[in-house]
């Protein structure tokens, strides 16, 4: 018997959110609702030092002035500010030493997203800085990075043992000025990461830490703060998945990177947070503020991989400050059923001879929304700045949008920019053609969405670029129409 | 006693409100070459898009009989998993796949059908190599994208590299010689030729003579206005290149 149209609906109608489940850990959660006192108890939690708080505090302030964004190619329930709790930490029973320390429960939770820290440790040398909601739970190969002087660990432990380097880079690339979600974040923020290699330090290993909302109903605001001294390289790994849910959660991260003269930061995310069901109930709103800035001849490069959120807006972008300095951002970003996605980057050239590359591949499904919005922006003194701009999307069916928003600025007569920009559908012909050769509809989905997005694939670490195709498969299953 | 192996009985087709198969009957035996011929919009290309499973078309009546088995409702993957191939006339593009792996994806979803394990690399690497020199593949092709930036030639030769490695029963090549020069042409009928067995069969689309002269057939059947209209053995060939298909015409309508 062949397979129908019928059988793959009923398979998708059946298929439910892959990562859905949620671990049973008890928590300790702030009370409903924001307000200066909010504020001040997240501070107290976290025993912050006066100056953290009176961070907190101003941004605050700033934020209740401000209003929520309404620019981007996105519709939304506006969240309810006041029926969140802003804060909630796993109870902690004692310091963990080890992985033998962690909660069972935990544990389980990794086993099922398929990627245990024990693994990850053994095959890839990977060290793990694990989020679970708010509070780092386990951090390992601390010890072999101290070794080296890098220092890899949550925000709030940096915000103890290191205040000083916290002190004198947090804010300076996004400014709790910067947007409302930013404000926010910088007056809720919870917990998050923080990188420091120290000058000509190369990181032997992928730094890797892995996101998830897991408390019902709390907001999740992350920071994570990353700094590379003067020639020193790091590639940094983020990726998510999020348990299912009914009702919409907001996730509000802010992500600083600090290239110094001569050094390298590459950062690669993969995304999957829950994209709520075929329906268009629930979902994350996933409004992220990501930035970097370069020094002399230092580089950064994005990379991204965003399949879930049922409302994504997100620009990590790079201010190319230092002469000759490079930023890159590659991204595909999927959605399917009624996600809605307005992604894309912004570079912002102020140095001379500096150079900026931008690939981004969107892939639109089922009756989703999905844009792509970016800057470039050179300012006038960025003489013999460069620019290529490429941005391609892929419609699966005929009831979703795929859109394009590139805005140039240019203030300096020698600069180069340059913007590319295709859109095409997903042939029935080249599905054919891969059925005839004995390839089922669905894996020649995969194969041809991931033979258009391997471009920007390539550029993941390896374990990261397999993990990613997983997830470009399991988002985009049946979605041709 | 010759095996038949696929059988076409009465096939009536359309799309949309035009009819194109008006009742197609073709018995073809392993080990035969079969060649159709016929004028533009004879339906020749209809045919093979529909032996090949393309549900473009309404089948309205008749059957596909495959080794015995109806295959008239099977879906694309599984005619090719039973050995159904055809060589496309346009081959189409497929960005940032490569030729290797768009192969050894379709050779372990066969693989897989028939209940085996996925093929060994090395094994896998052997055939390619073997396969490939059989139709002259240059080389870096099979790292290319799948067909993408290929001239007309190598991808016809891509078809019959992908036609040796996956091995079919019944190929049909539709129109294969066009766009071929005669060397090109020379090589890639060599690689039919080379591959044609006593267990396997063909079906050659073509509206030239001149392929002929290099994969001869068994039988000619020239398809008109839907229905096959006149068969006969590699002469008719010559005698449709001096006569066109007029005389053909006149004579379906009495």
């Amino acid at each position: 018997m062949s397979y129908t149209e019928k059988d793959l609906k009923e398979d998708l109608d059946n298929k439910s959110y892959e990562f859905g489940f949620v671990t049973d850990i008890e928590s300790e959660k702030a009370p409903v609702g924001l307000n200066e006192d909010i504020v001040r108890l997240i501070s107290s939690k976290k025993n912050e030092p006066e100056w953290l708080l009176n961070y907190r505090l101003k941004a605050f302030e700033v934020w209740q002035t401000m209003k929520e964004p309404n620019w981007s190619h996105v519709e939304y329930e506006k969240p309810d500010f006041q029926n969140i709790s802003y804060y909630a930490a796993p109870k902690k029973k004692k310091e963990l030493k080890s992985l033998d320390e962690v909660d069972p429960e935990l544990l389980k939770t990794m086993d099922k997203l398929g990627i245990s820290i024990e693994e990850q440790k053994k095959l890839s040398g990977v060290a793990v800085d694990f989020v679970m909601d708010s509070v780092s739970v386990a951090t390992s190969f601390k010890e072999k990075l101290g070794e080296l002087g890098i220092i890899f660990c949550s925000f709030s432990e940096a915000v103890q043992n290191h205040p000083n380097l916290v002190q004198k880079y947090m804010g300076t690339v996004i400014p709790y000025t910067d947007n409302y979600y930013a404000a926010l974040n910088s007056a809720v923020f919870s917990d998050g990461s923080f990188c420091y290699i120290p000058k000509g330090v190369r990181c032997p290993m992928e730094l890797s830490t892995y996101f998830r909302i897991n408390e019902s109903g709390t907001g999740q605001f992350e920071r994570t703060l990353l700094i590379a001294d003067e020639s020193s390289y790091v590639s940094y790994l983020e990726g998510c998945t999020a348990p299912q849910r009914d009702e919409n959660q907001l996730h509000a991260a802010v992500v600083e990177l600090i290239s110094l003269d001569q050094a390298e930061i590459k950062y690669s995310t993969v995304q999957n947070w829950y994209p709520g069901d075929e329906k268009g109930v629930g979902g994350v709103y996933n409004f992220v503020t990501k930035r970097g800035i370069c020094g002399y001849r230092s580089k950064i490069s994005w990379t991204q991989v965003e399949t879930g959120s049922a409302v994504t807006w997100k620009y990590p972008s790079c201010i190319l400050k230092g002469d000759y300095s490079v930023g890159e951002f590659y991204s595909v970003a999927v959605t399917n059923n009624f996600q809605q996605a307005d992604t894309g980057t912004k570079m912002i050239h102020v140095g001379k001879n500096t150079k900026s590359t931008i690939i981004s591949k969107g892939i639109s499904a089922g009756k989703s929304q999905n844009s792509y919005r970016g800057l470039v922006k050179i300012g006038k003194g960025a003489i013999n700045a460069r620019n290529f701009s490429q941005c391609d999307s892929l419609l699966m069916t005929d009831r979703c949008g795929a859109h394009t928003f590139p805005y140039i600025e240019c203030e300096n007569p020698s600069a180069t920019v340059e913007h590319e920009a295709t859109t095409s559908k997903i042939g029935e012909e080249q599905l054919f053609y891969c059925m005839q050769r004995g390839i089922s509809e669905e894996k020649a989905i995969s194969l041809i969405v991931n033979g258009y997005a391997k471009e920007v694939l390539n550029k993941l670490p390896m374990e990261f670029a397999v993990e990613a195709q997983k997830l470009l498969e399991i988002s985009l299953e049946g979605s041709v129409g | 006693m010759k095996e038949v192996l696929i059988d076409i009985k009465d096939l009536e087709c359309k799309i949309g409100d035009q009819k194109i198969l008006k009742g197609l009957n073709l018995k073809v035996n392993k080990g035969e070459i079969h060649a159709i011929m016929g004028p533009n919009g004879s339906g020749k290309s209809t045919l093979s898009s529909l032996l090949a499973g393309n549900d473009n078309y309404e089948i309205t009546n008749g059957s596909i009989f495959f080794e015995g088995e109806d295959i008239t409702d099977l879906s694309p993957e599984e005619r090719s998993w039973k050995g159904v191939f055809l060589a496309f006339q346009y081959p189409i593009e497929i960005p940032g796949v490569s030729n290797i792996n768009f192969l050894r994806t379709a050779l372990n979803e066969k693989n897989k059908f028939f209940g085996k394990d996925p093929i060994p690399a090395k094994d896998f690497l052997k055939m390619v190599s073997e396969k490939s020199a059989l139709v002259g593949l240059d080389n870096k092709l099979k790292n290319r994208s799948v067909n993408e930036g290929f001239s007309g030639g190598e991808k016809k030769r891509n078809e019959i590299f992908q036609m040796a490695m996956l091995n079919p029963k019944l190929s049909i090549l539709d129109e294969t010689d066009s766009g071929l020069d005669i060397d090109a042409l020379k090589i890639v009928a060599g690689g039919v030729n080379k591959l044609k067995s006593n267990e396997n069969a063909t079906i050659v689309i073509t509206h030239y003579q001149r392929l002929l002269d290099y994969i001869v057939p068994d039988f000619v059947h020239v398809l008109h206005d839907g229905k096959i209209v006149k068969t006969g053995d590699k002469n008719l060939a010559l005698e449709l290149e001096k006569k066109g298909y007029d005389w053909l015409k006149i004579n379906s309508l009495n």
